[in-house]
């Protein structure tokens, strides 16, 4: 059977690993290869590297960083952020990593997903997912990478992650706004009804504080992996721990 | 020297890695004559069989990978392509080794691609999986799969049992990425770089 994932969220900002809050105030973290590292002996089945360094500055963003993580780790890696264009897309997959993620340039231009697909596999083509639930309903946003341009795009949640997945994307991760930062676990209503519709693999992402979030999201919404970021930066609790509390749970965990 | 196949396409470059991590020394090219020559190949891939076969075809490589003597080692759609004939696009491959792929699927796993992390049964002891426990876990990525035959060393299970690791005369293959399945796909490489 296949092993449920534990996946950390590593946000890089020029070439370095930071944490903010509310995408504000970042804090140094640490060297990107040396994070990835003791993450990835520590048990960590996959890293996503989330690039917030801004690009509207109007530069190339510097992804050097990319070809020295993939010469370092030997478990698979997703590189979000920033990428708009095939491309973008083609000179990260070249570099090294395994996956890449897109998020606000497939909701302006959808067709980027079946483009990515048939070029480079719909393997390595992830698309994130920022879904807000409105007075019962669930809608994506667009632009969440900062408060002052985040917009409600023209999709809701359900009929864009169909749409995704139509177009040929391997997978989605699905960060469910209202639960991000909040550490009261993960959105299970959701994330059970999105898994429902789609026949590609679904990643949780928004919430997790506690080592039993991850053992609800995996038991009540059949999600192949969870994604996390502060419970593992802030050292709540190690990936080791967390895969040995999950294993005595009789959840499906590599070790 | 071992001659990793740049069959083209992006996202291979991190088999290269894997065995420089290794201490191996690799050529990565497309030259029928280096790869000739070498002591082992190493036939990566990822992608679609359809565009495999026509890089493949492209550098004039078909028969130079069919002819090979020395161990070869196919990774995922590497292995894939040394059977006949896939299901995927219904085009013929290398057929270096008897057996058609099939696709998985979703009414029967739920889920496609299978992709993730799944456990190894070893049925038939190879010097490629040395050291290697039983229901080791390893690194899949694919949605197309090859049944259990004869040539069958390891087999997974997703929805149906399926080759994970397999061998015929010279050519050796993973469906998974031993190259991104950590210590121990490290060792299958290693492994091999020892037969």
């Amino acid at each position: 059977m296949l092993a449920k994932r534990i996946i950390p969220c590593l946000d890089v900002k020029n070439g370095r690993v930071v944490k903010g809050v509310q995408f504000r105030n970042h804090r140094d973290m640490g060297d990107i290869c040396e994070l990835a590292q003791r993450y990835a002996d520590d048990g960590a089945d996959e890293l996503v590297f989330y690039d917030i360094t801004a690009s509207s500055e109007g530069r190339v963003v510097d992804k050097s960083w990319v070809n020295k993580v993939a010469r370092l780790i030997n478990i698979p890696f997703c590189v979000a952020g920033g990428i708009r264009t095939h491309n973008d897309a083609e000179k990260i997959l070249n570099d090294g990593a395994d996956k890449i993620s897109i998020n606000s340039p497939a909701l302006e231009r959808p067709e980027l997903i079946s483009d990515l697909a048939k070029t480079f596999g719909s393997q390595c083509v992830v698309v994130g997912v920022d879904s807000r639930r409105e007075d019962g309903s669930y809608f994506v946003y667009q632009y969440t990478g900062d408060q002052r341009t985040t917009i409600k795009s023209r999709y809701s949640t359900s009929r864009w992650v169909s749409l995704v997945q139509k177009l040929g994307a391997g997978e989605i991760v699905l960060n469910c706004m209202n639960n991000d930062g909040m550490i009261n676990g993960y959105d299970i209503v959701q994330l059970s009804s999105i898994r429902k519709i789609l026949t590609i693999p679904l990643i949780a992402s928004g919430g997790a504080g506690e080592m039993h979030h991850f053992q609800d999201v995996f038991n009540k919404c059949d999600v192949s992996g969870a994604l996390a970021a502060s419970v593992f930066h802030s050292d709540i609790f190690r990936i080791s721990d967390l895969k040995n509390f999950l294993k005595q749970k009789k959840v499906e965990i590599r070790l | 020297m071992i001659a990793v196949v740049n069959s083209g396409g992006a996202n291979i470059s991190s088999v290269n890695f894997a065995l420089k991590r290794l201490g191996a020394e690799v050529t990565f090219t497309n030259d029928p004559n280096i790869i000739s020559n070498a002591q082992k190949v190493i036939l990566p891939g990822v992608g679609t069989a359809a565009t495999a076969m026509k890089r493949l075809k492209e550098f004039k490589l078909i028969d130079c990978i069919r002819n090979l003597t020395q161990p070869v080692l196919g990774i995922c759609l590497g292995m894939q392509i040394l059977f006949e004939h896939s299901q995927e696009a219904d085009i013929d491959l290398l057929g270096v080794i008897p057996g058609k792929l099939k696709r998985f699927n979703e009414s029967n796993c739920g889920i496609v691609p299978h992709m993730g992390w799944n456990k190894v049964q070893i049925i038939t002891k190879s010097e490629l999986l040395n050291q290697i426990p039983q229901n080791t876990y390893f690194y899949f990525v694919h949605s197309f799969f090859m049944g259990e035959s004869q040539n069958t060393l390891g087999i997974s299970n997703y929805g149906e049992n399926f080759s994970a690791v397999i061998s015929f005369n010279n050519f050796f293959g993973c469906q998974f990425h031993p190259e991104r399945s950590g210590r121990y796909g490290a060792q299958i490489l290693k492994n091999f770089l020892e037969i």
